[in-house]
């Protein structure tokens, strides 16, 4: 009888430091399933944020680069253009991306830089202890909007794939989650998508996946998918935002 | 020697580079050393080089960073602005031990201060513009050639020392046309980096991963490694001391200490006041980090020399460091400018003249 179910070799054999009912090793997982399948691994660098996964290169098997908050597309910028046969991703959260790391993202998408963007929405700071994100919902109550996110001063929570959609330069934007099994297949053929422009050369691809803070937004496991579900997926809506073709 | 050529600073900067065997730049525009990218952003396409204009000073630190933890030789250059916005990055790079090479143009400060010439930046530079317990290697050319030859050996010089290096010129070095060779001799080829750098696991023998990172979470951990910087920093301190003495063989009255473009108009002064009946000395530092405090000290306290002054087109910046190494043995005094204006031989003889 032969193994029906083994840990890809791209991931590390390790315990990871995330939080019960967190879905960083869910995306973790099927990154270093693409990477198998594509592979790519002896020629891919990752770049790891700051934020809860700035120990990500821990988890998995290849070379790894530690950026600073929010810098981690300008680090693949500079990979890329010295050494374009390099497969590079980025593994951002959204106080890293959304926030301090907006000027960095946005030039790279509009540039066309050739690597790939993993970035992990959950709507909070999860690594400084559940702070207000500017993917933070309306209403939503975190240790710096301990009445919730008043709009009024806070404005609205940034919707980054729409945004990166508005750009002319071709790309690959799109939005996925993890919370259950069945967005689970979805979200890692959009993954390999990303990857697959990428060994193509074609362009920059963007793959944000809504996740779930169970710790920072106060709840068990199962309520945060819930609420993640109910109340992230309708405002973060999933889909294709964008692809190379349709500027083609 | 390869045929003498007029350059202006910034592009013989830029061409240096080149032929020193980096290919790779990264730059966002300011007064006054847009030459520089304007420069390469036609030279490197001719070479097969990579040049890429950043979205901001910020983002160009970590494009460097990036670029160098693959592998790549990689260099900027901006001015003291930029300069304090790349920072951040410098700080990153000092830590995860990679090379690049940083150019400053300094113009005045502080904020947007202005776009002449100034040394306001020697503090920034030497006593690290970015967070955290770091050094640079730090040169300061005095004319067009000298910026072409420490250029050339900036990139060696980092890679043996995994790190940050910066070539700190006034805005005249950027700015001023001089004739300049480029030494062949001086071209070298990047040192091999498979035993730490990010290039892809399946392009090297050892097939094991890299990881390049800043992040130490164990205390000890943590002073091990600030510990292994600054074995790098004492290391500097024994082998890479530069400095030019000039009218020290005799006795002399007085010491100066300056660097750059302002310590040119300090040897016109000297000379002038030399066919006046009066000897003074100069120490010119050519590395500011790490600082020729054994030269400055010996040559101050030799025996005839009444005072010492330091002579910056700043407030009093590297007086600190001429203080530090005269120990109280002389007394030290400095003169200066930052606005724009170089002070001239007619006013530093002046001082001289006051000082003895």
């Amino acid at each position: 009888m032969g193994k029906a179910f083994t840990k890809p070799e791209a991931l590390a054999d390790a315990h990871t430091h995330y939080c019960p009912g967190c879905t960083h090793g869910v995306i973790h997982r099927l990154v270093a399933e693409v990477i198998d399948e594509l592979g790519i691994r002896g020629r891919t660098v990752g770049i790891a944020p700051v934020g809860c996964a700035v120990l990500a290169y821990n988890y998995f098997t290849f070379d790894f680069q530690e950026a600073a908050h929010g810098r981690a597309p300008a680090m693949a910028t500079g990979i890329k253009r010295v050494r374009p046969d390099l497969m590079v991703f980025t593994y951002q959260g959204d106080g890293d991306l959304a926030s301090i790391g907006m000027g960095e993202i946005i030039h790279a998408a509009n540039r066309g830089e050739k690597f790939t963007t993993i970035f992990v929405n959950n709507a909070v700071y999860g690594m400084t202890g559940g702070q207000m994100a500017p993917t933070t919902m309306p209403g939503q109550r975190t240790t710096t909007s301990p009445a919730g996110r008043n709009v009024e001063e806070a404005g609205m929570p940034i919707q980054m794939a729409e945004l990166l959609a508005t750009l002319q330069t071709p790309g690959y934007v799109t939005r996925q989650t993890v919370i259950k099994p069945r967005y689970i297949t979805r979200a890692k053929k959009a993954i390999k998508k990303a990857f697959e422009y990428q060994v193509a050369g074609k362009c920059f691809s963007f793959v944000e996946v809504v996740s779930t803070c169970p710790t920072n937004w106060g709840m068990t496991p199962l309520e945060a998918v819930k609420w993640s579900e109910e109340t992230l997926l309708a405002y973060y809506k999933l889909g294709e935002y964008k692809t190379p073709e349709q500027e083609a | 020697m390869g045929k003498k050529v007029l350059m202006k600073g910034n592009e013989a900067i830029g061409e240096a580079a080149i032929r020193a065997g980096c290919l790779n730049y990264f730059a966002y525009p300011i007064t006054p050393q847009s030459e520089v990218a304007e420069y390469l952003a036609k030279r490197m396409p001719e070479v097969g080089g990579v040049f890429v204009q950043g979205e901001s000073e910020v983002a160009v630190g970590y494009m460097l960073f990036g670029a160098s933890a693959a592998g790549a030789r990689v260099f900027t250059t901006s001015s003291s602005p930029g300069v304090s916005l790349m920072s951040e990055a410098i700080s990153y790079i000092a830590g995860a031990q990679c090379p690049c090479v940083f150019v400053n143009i300094i113009r005045g400060g502080p904020g947007l201060g202005g776009i002449l010439p100034s040394q306001g930046d020697y503090f920034q530079s030497v006593k690290g513009g970015g967070h955290g317990d770091y050094r640079m290697l730090v040169m300061a050319p005095a004319s067009v050639q000298e910026a072409v030859e420490m250029m050339m050996v900036a990139f060696p010089l980092a890679e043996k020392y995994r790190g940050p290096i910066m070539i700190l010129g006034d805005g005249l070095i950027g700015q001023m046309m001089e004739p300049v060779e480029f030494p062949d001799d001086l071209a070298t080829d990047p040192s091999d980096k498979d035993d730490w750098a990010t290039n892809g696991m399946e392009n090297r023998k050892s097939g094991s991963r890299n990881l390049v990172k800043s992040l130490y979470l164990d205390p000890e951990q943590l002073n091990d490694h600030n510990l292994l910087l600054k074995s790098k920093y004492d290391q500097m301190k024994k082998e890479e001391i530069r400095y030019e003495a000039y009218n020290t063989d005799g006795d002399y009255v007085s010491l100066i200490v300056s660097y750059g473009t302002m310590s040119r108009v300090c040897k016109t002064a000297i000379d002038n006041l030399k066919e006046e009946g009066v000897e003074v000395g100069m120490i010119r530092p050519q590395t500011l980090f790490p600082f020729p405090d054994a030269a400055i000290r010996d040559a101050a306290v030799k025996p005839g020399c009444k005072t010492v002054v330091s002579i910056e087109m700043s407030m009093g910046q590297m007086v600190e460091d001429v203080e530090r190494c005269v120990q109280g043995r002389r007394p030290v005094g400095w003169y200066g400018k930052c606005g724009g204006d170089v002070p001239t031989p007619e006013e530093i003889m002046q001082v001289i003249k006051e000082g003895i």
